[in-house]
This record gives structure tokens, sequence and C-alpha cells, in this order.
């Protein structure tokens, strides 16, 4: 798989995957930068890694329990304060179902 | 001048009755409104909030019941942690008005223990850069030059005490957000072993390697601070359940015999000689008071900066995906429907960097790259963490510069690349979740301040310390401060 070599259309696509308008400008910006980034990240391939367990964390962590108890939850009004928009009890949103 | 004064001997006075936690507070208050309009460290001023905690410190005192030795010392935290009631921005404009409903678990500690909160500290945009340049707010000045960048992303935090701004600030270091500002500035910058401090309250970049830690005008200061925030919290599943020493009483013991190994790998083509030369000084001087010192090698070290710049921005993909403009945080107005409300709130909300890193990060994880890009950055963090806990068999401590170069001119760095390659010292110590330190190690001829580093085991903050604190009665660093008027 030749990595580096992005397309715009990678760029769209993945600016769609994370959900970020990008102006035209901006689109061939980032291009050019993933391009050169990801070129720089080719280094690690040149690294046999055949048979090394990935890491995903520094510390080795089994499951950590607590006890099932129920406990007094964040007041309602203190998690509705930063809402862009609410509407008694709920955040409102935009439109979500085409009509 | 108490401003000037570190935490233990601010403490001596407020016990010996020679000055109070107000007075301190009022000091320092006037010194950020004398030189924080230069320096442009806080975000935030807490002056009212400050005065009345320091006001109950004083009430401590004068009752001779007093909370310990943090009890009415004024600090002040990165805007990455959350304070009750006290706007919280992470540097984005996307957080610009937002009010944590809670604590972060070391604001919460910190307060217990009497500090004070002058206010927040600048930061590049969601501790993501290495200059402060990516706030969306304005840029940190470096109180050694004032045309040159703190460092970053703490570079608030690392700027206000060697301004003598804050007693001590807290901030955060993800690959090298607390070192590499430390070692611009001049002043001890601790970044704790990975689970050594809660992340509860500290908005997230990337989960596996965010850790909180001090900056402080002495070592023995960052012994101190360290013991009031470590420990096992139940709202961070990764602070792990392991006994927090007495830091301050492990050091003063001398380093005679100690294993101290230097990594080959840290001396590379293209770094600063000053640096260079001020980090071979140093071993001399920890070998002329009877460590052993002995070359080490890290062979995977060249890999980790490429590593980390996949890891981080997976990881930060994932944890920033939560700005949606729905709960809280910036929303545009007047889109037509749900997805092109996120579109837009996430466009104008994120600057240049976060959305760089973010398109990185959903690009090394999306389908047909998930395994060359991202899989493979892990394996090769296991590898570069292989490497530490082979020199760790046969050295008690690592000392290597904190940085390749000294402080850069404001605008001096432009592509992304060269900017990453600040941290390519201190990466590999965070992916492998080991603790290490920055404190000063010399001066340029331009009097700027050069750190070293000093690495140790996991959860083995002692021994870093010790070592660091041996350096530091050896030599004269610390107590050279920048001429701000």
């Amino acid at each position: 798989m030749a990595p580096s070599n992005i397309t715009p259309e990678d760029v769209r696509h993945v600016a769609r995957l994370a959900r970020l308008e990008l102006s035209e400008a901006e689109l061939e910006r980032m291009r050019a930068e993933m391009d050169a980034i990801l070129a720089y990240m080719d280094k690690l391939r040149s690294l046999d890694t055949t048979g090394v367990e990935p890491t995903s964390h520094a510390v080795p962590l089994r499951n950590v329990m607590r006890d099932d108890e129920p406990r007094p939850s964040f007041p309602r009004d203190d998690m509705l304060a930063n809402a862009p928009d609410r509407a008694g009890d709920f955040f409102r949103v935009p439109r979500i179902i085409e009509e | 001048m108490l401003a000037a004064l570190s935490i233990e001997a601010l403490g001596a006075r407020f016990r010996d009755g020679s000055a109070t936690p107000s007075a301190a507070t009022e000091a320092y208050l006037a010194r950020i409104a004398a030189l924080d309009p230069k320096v442009r460290a806080y975000t935030a001023v807490t002056r009212d909030a400050a005065l009345a905690q320091a006001a109950e410190a004083d009430a401590r005192f004068r009752a001779g019941t007093p909370r310990g030795p943090l009890d009415g010392v004024p600090i002040a935290l990165k805007d990455v942690l959350c304070t009750r009631g006290i706007a919280t921005t992470c540097g984005s404009r996307i957080l610009e008005a937002y009010v944590p409903p809670y604590d972060a678990t070391v604001y919460e500690r910190l307060r217990a223990a009497g500090s004070v909160l002058l206010g927040k500290l600048n930061m590049d945009e969601f501790a993501m850069g290495s200059s402060t340049e990516n706030s969306a707010f304005f840029t940190t000045r470096n109180p050694w030059d004032l045309g040159r960048v703190p460092g970053g992303s703490s570079g608030g935090s690392a700027a206000a005490v060697s301004a003598d701004m804050a007693a001590a600030t807290f901030g955060t270091d993800t690959g090298g957000s607390i070192r590499q500002p430390a070692a611009f500035c001049g002043n001890v910058g601790l970044k704790p072993t990975y689970g050594r401090v809660s992340r509860y309250g500290l908005i997230a970049f990337a989960s596996s390697l965010d850790q909180v830690g001090p900056f402080t005008k002495t070592v023995a200061d960052a012994a101190l601070a360290l013991r009031v925030i470590a420990g096992a919290d139940p709202m961070d599943s990764t602070a792990a359940p392991v006994a927090v020493p007495d830091y301050r009483a492990a050091l003063g013991g001398d380093v005679a015999g100690l294993r101290i190994g230097i990594p080959r790998e840290y001396f590379i083509d293209g770094m600063d000689p000053e640096v260079e030369r001020a980090v071979r000084a140093a071993v001399d001087v920890l070998r002329g008071l009877g460590a052993k010192t002995e070359e080490v090698s890290l062979p995977h070290t060249e890999y980790g900066l490429a590593a980390y710049y996949l890891i981080g921005p997976a990881e930060a993909s994932s944890n920033l995906a939560r700005y949606d403009g729905v709960k809280y945080g910036l929303r545009v107005p007047g889109a037509r429907d749900l997805v092109e409300m996120e579109n837009r709130t996430r466009a104008a909300g994120f600057g240049k960097e976060v959305k760089r890193r973010i398109m990185l990060g959903t690009y090394a994880l999306s389908a047909g790259y998930y395994d060359a890009y991202y899989g493979q950055a892990l394996r090769v963090r296991t590898l570069v963490a292989r490497d530490f806990h082979r020199a760790f068999q046969t050295v008690d401590a690592i000392v290597a510069p904190t940085t390749p170069g000294v402080a850069f001119k404001v605008g001096e760095k432009e592509d992304p690349l060269q900017m990453y390659l600040n941290d390519v010292f201190t990466i590999p110590v965070s992916l492998a979740g080991l603790p290490g330190v920055s404190i000063p190690g010399g001066f340029t001829l331009a009097g700027l301040p050069i750190g070293l580093q000093v690495i140790g085991k996991a959860y083995d903050e002692s021994t870093v310390l010790r070592v660091a604190h041996a350096y530091e009665r050896a030599t004269d660093w610390h107590t050279r401060k920048p001429v701000l008027s």
C-alpha cells in the first residue's frame, strides 16, 4: 500500500468522518501538510515489529471495579447550564430526521 | 520580596508569622498586574476568590492549625484543568464560554491543602503545541526574552513561575508539555509516572499519555507539590493505588554510588552545541558527587516521535469528538440540520493545529490504514518502552537533555514537523509512561535557560527528584531570575 500521496478525495472523506467543514483552500493546505507528516511517519514501516505486542497503555491495568452503589449525580441544572440551546430539561438540536 | 520565595521558604515565613498568606497573595497579584501585560501567562486572574482563600489561610495560621506545606501558598492552573464556576477554555474558541460544574481532582486536592488559586494559565489549544502560539487567544512570552516563546503546551504555567507570578503552577504533559516549557523558562517541571496523578477534570487530549504535574522554583517544592496531588482516585480508574511516599523526605540524600545512565541516542546531529555542552557538564557534576555514570542505549528513540504523532492524534480525534455543539461549548447557529451544525461548529471552534491532528488521527484510525499506521505505532511504543526497561536493569536513573535547543523566537517555526521535533527527547519517556523532570541545567551565552532531564523507573519519582535535588544543590542555575520590570 502506498501510504502517502494523499488525494483531495481522501482528505474530503476524512473531514466528513471527523465532522470538519473545510474550505477548498483549507483542504489543499491540509492535504499537503498531511502528506508531509505521513511521509515522515513512514519511517515506522522500516521497523520489523513481527511478534511485538502493541502497547495501548503504558501502565498495565486490569479492569478496575467499584461497588455498584447508587450515588447522587450532578444536579440537572448544573449539567444544562453550559448548553448552547435548551428546551426545559432537554438539549435542543437542529433537525436530525428528514421530513 | 515574597513573590520570589519558594514554597518552602514561604511556608516558613507563614509559620514564624513574618508573612501571611494574604500578604503573599497580594504580592503575587501586584506582580501579575505589573508584569502580565508583557508576559501574558494568565487567561484569567481570580483576584477576589484568591483574597478570600488567603484570608481563610491567614486564620488557620493565626489559630496555629495550618493544613500542611501548601497552606496559603499562591498557585495557578493551566486552563486545561477544570475549576468549578471558573471558565476553563483549554485555549480554544470552542470552550471559550465553558464554565465547569466540577473541580479537577488535582485542584480539589490543592484546595483541600489550603493553597490559594491566583488564576488560570494560557496554553496551546487542547494542549497541542510547543510554544503557546496555538492558543486561540494570545501567545505567552518567555520571561527571559519577551521575543521568544515560553515553550508549550503548558507555556503559561512555565512563564508564570519564572516571572514570579505564582509560587507554583500546575500543567499537563502528554509528550513533553511540562518538561519542554520548564526547560525553555528555566524552572523545575515534573511529569509524574502515568497513573500517579488523577486525570479527573483534566480535559482529555491523549488519554493514554496525559499526566498532570507541577512547575516550581526548586526541586524540593516539586516534591511537596507532587505529594499533594498524587494518589489513587475513585474518579479515575487509571490513577493507580500505589502508595505515595514522602517525596520531600527522600531528598537530601547524596547520589554517591547511584548508577546514572546517559543515553547515546539523546545527543544528535543538529542539536544546539551549547545544550550538549551543558548536559555533558551536568553529567560531570553528578560524577563529581559520586554517582556512577555510564552510557546506555535507547535504540528506538528516533522512532518515538513518529509513533507519538500517530497515537496522540488518534486518541485526540476520538476525545475531541465530544465537541459537537450540543451539551456545552460553542454552537454555530443557523444550520439546517444536525450534521451541518456539527461540521460548522467544529470548523469555527477549532484552530489549525487541532484540526490537523483530528484529521491525522481520523486518517490513522480509518479503514484500510488502521494497522499500517495506528497498529504499527502501538507496536513501536512497545519497543520504545522496552528500551527503557532494559536500561533500567543496569541504571537507577537516566540523565539527558530535555530539548535539542533552547527557546525559539515567536513565529520562527511555522512548519508543523519542525515544531514537533522539539519533543524528540521527551516523547519516548511519555510513551513508556515514566516519570521525568526538567531542571535548570545552565544558560547559553545569550542568557537563555537550558533544561536537564532526569528520567526514572515507573513510580520512582523519589529517585528522579533525589538526583535532581543533588544537582540543584551543587549548582546555582536555579537562583538566577529573569530581569523583568
